[in-house]
């Protein structure tokens, strides 16, 4: 699917931020392709809200990196267009909260061109946005809304837990000839993790095992892995090992990764920040139950958030999004050992 | 005036403008026979816009289109065969029969798509006018939009957008005074809406948009303002539909006298005029015709022969999604 580049293996690494990783994976696209470019509210001289585009001004100058005005459906829609004509634009939407403003030119021009013009259009389009609960920002700068994006045919969906993963993904969707939806997380930026020095690029739709184990999937992305492993330790140490499965990219799915450790471990919890109404959880539990579900050994749990707009209060807002306490009663209940 | 013109040019406008007839009333035909199904958004009364529009463009321009699109797409220099066939939703179409009517394109002929939203090809358009500045082209995009689709946000948005970015883009408002069925003198306290232009700092302007010659010289004038890096520019063009929003709709909220009014200065049959009037004899004109007829007749043949693409085939597309 993406021109795969090989993770060098021996190559040395360093533990960078994945704020810092992203902004690698973009300086390194636009000084491989020149047909890459940037635009969004603030990413230039300020470098981006969350210091994301950083330097990229000053090495690329003010056509390939700039601000725009406040007008989301245009300047998203500027670069479908762009993308149309040949380039390859990283359109930067501040918070997915505003992508409500463009969601024509996401869910009906962009996801849609290829198909419409029979296979002949292509739409090389990256739409870089962040979500998440995590610092009060209250109703309309906190939400998770990855399943309006999954549920339009056309998109691709892209949910990186830490800096590996979102350089090797931001990489590769980039190179995507597909419009890809990259859903950052605001309290990701700050964490670090162990980055390889040479260049390397994932591929979208292969997930990745992030903790392995035998009593109990634990499917989970974006913010919600780094939760999951924790909780998972301390279930290891009560004698309940979890392998926790990252897909990485919700549109494509590895099914078949999330499949084999379900069959392995025959007991499933899906946990995930969004509002349980509606969500991908959902689609992930009824996929798993159509065609695993002689091995299921136990009703598949979900942890979600829950069915409302987050609350200003912190306090509030904590008990609105699964907490490492309710991974671990989750996982107890599916494996019984409550 | 006419003089400046030689009569293979006007001759060229001609073809066009009576093709963009000759295809809407064949296909109008069609889809009373159900060989076409679903929206169906003429063109009449209006191909002077798109035939003049882009004429004069380059045929490394790019244009972006609307719901009523069939007229671009023609004067665009799109292939009658696959556009037929597409209306017929036939795997030949220009789309193989998955966009229809509403959403035919052809990127590498500059034709960046029709559009089933109204004002969804508008930030596109300044997209691909982003792309010509980046890459230092000198390639110019003419967005068609509509009446309807001044009064949705985008339009605001865009015209600022490519006005700020300097961007070689021409908006051109193909105001035929109605939003479906609304006229536009309810839907604006300025009708008159090229004067939007001004509060972005674009220059605007006004063209009788049923005078072909008029359109392409002032379109002419705005490539060559965009080629200079003083674009955007927005043109206005007064026209008329010369029937209701779609094939179904028979228009009865059109007064009588003003639809006869602009049938009175019917595009197409004003381009035959100035043709006569330029020294083409009637039979040349009369063998420009038959020839267009029977492209279309051709169109229409082949079309109705074609296949239609099997669920298997659609089965392998939708395995991608």
């Amino acid at each position: 699917m993406t021109p795969s580049v090989p993770i060098p293996s021996s190559a040395a690494a360093r533990t960078i931020l994945y704020r810092e990783a992203l902004n690698e994976a973009l300086r390194e696209e636009m000084l491989r392709d020149p047909s890459v470019f940037l635009r969004g509210e603030g990413i230039a001289e300020r470098g981006g809200s969350y210091k994301v585009t950083v330097g990229l001004l000053s090495e690329f100058g003010p056509r390939r990196v700039i601000d725009t005005p406040i007008s989301e459906a245009s300047f998203v829609g500027a670069g479908v267009g762009a993308a149309i004509a040949g380039m390859r634009p990283v359109v930067e939407i501040l918070f997915v909260d505003f992508a409500l403003l463009a969601m024509d030119q996401i869910c009906n021009q962009a996801a849609k061109f290829k198909f419409m013009t029979g296979g002949k259009g292509r739409v090389t389009l990256v739409i870089r946005t962040q979500g998440g609960a995590g610092n009060g920002l209250a109703a309309q700068h906190s939400q998770s809304l990855e399943a309006l994006f999954y549920h339009i045919p056309g998109l691709k969906v892209a949910v990186p837990s830490d800096p590996f993963d979102a350089k090797g993904l931001l990489k590769a969707a980039i190179r995507l000839d597909d419009p890809v939806i990259f859903l950052e997380h605001k309290s990701l930026y700050m964490t670090s993790g162990e980055v390889p020095v040479g260049e390397y690029v994932l591929e979208l739709g292969e997930g990745r095992i992030r903790r392995e184990g035998r009593h109990a999937t634990v499917i989970a992305w974006s913010n919600m892995v780094a939760r999951c492993l924790a909780a998972a330790d301390r279930l290891a140490g009560q004698g309940i090992e979890v392998e926790v499965v990252d897909p990485r990219t919700l549109v494509p799915l590895d099914l078949d990764l999330i499949l084999r450790s379900v069959k392995k471990t025959e007991h499933v919890v899906i946990v995930q920040e969004a509002v349980r109404r509606g969500g991908v959880a959902s689609d992930i539990a009824a996929r798993i139950q159509a065609e695993a579900f002689d091995y299921l050994d136990a009703p598949i749990e979900i942890v979600a958030g829950l069915d409302t707009p987050i609350p200003f209060n912190l306090n509030l807002e904590k008990a609105c999004v699964p907490q490492e306490d309710e991974v671990i009663r989750a996982v107890k209940r599916a494996v019984y050992a409550t | 005036m006419l003089s400046r013109y030689p009569s293979e040019f006007l001759a060229c406008l001609y073809r066009t403008l009576y093709t963009i007839r000759r295809f809407e009333t064949h296909c109008i035909q069609l889809y009373r026979d159900g060989l076409i199904r679903g929206y169906f958004h003429p063109y009449l009364g209006e191909e002077a816009i798109a035939t003049g529009a882009c004429a004069a463009l380059r045929p490394t321009d790019f244009i972006t289109s609307t719901h009523r699109g069939h007229g671009h797409c023609i004067a665009r220099g799109a292939e009658l065969r696959p556009m037929v066939a597409e209306l017929l939703g036939r795997a030949t179409g220009y789309c193989r029969g998955l966009g229809g009517s509403m959403h035919i394109a052809d990127v590498g002929a500059g034709n960046l798509g029709a559009n089933g939203i109204v004002g969804g090809g508008v930030p596109i358009g300044v997209g691909a006018g982003l792309a010509s500045k980046l890459r230092g082209d000198d390639r110019v995009t003419v967005i068609f939009l509509s009446d309807g689709a001044v009064n949705n946000g985008v339009f605001c948005e865009s015209l600022n957008l490519a006005a700020t970015w300097s961007l070689p883009v021409i908006f051109f408002v193909e105001n035929n005074q109605y939003a479906v069925s609304t006229p536009i003198e309810q839907a604006t306290r300025e009708p008159e809406l090229y004067r939007r232009g001004a509060a972005f700092g674009v220059f605007a302007e006004q063209v009788d948009g049923n005078d072909v010659l008029a359109v392409y010289e002032r379109v002419q004038t705005a490539c060559e303002a965009c080629r200079q890096r003083s674009g955007p520019v927005l043109l206005e063009a007064k026209t008329y539909r010369h029937g209701g929003h779609h094939v179904n709709d028979p228009g009865a909220y059109m007064p009588k006298d003003r639809l006869d009014y602009y049938r009175s200065i019917d595009p197409v049959e004003r381009g035959r005029r100035t043709l006569r009037e330029a020294g083409m004899p009637e039979d040349e004109i009369l063998r420009l015709e038959a020839e267009a007829d029977e492209a279309m007749q051709d169109a229409v043949e082949y079309a109705k022969a074609s296949p239609e693409m099997t669920t298997a085939e659609f089965l392998a597309i939708v395995e991608a999604y």
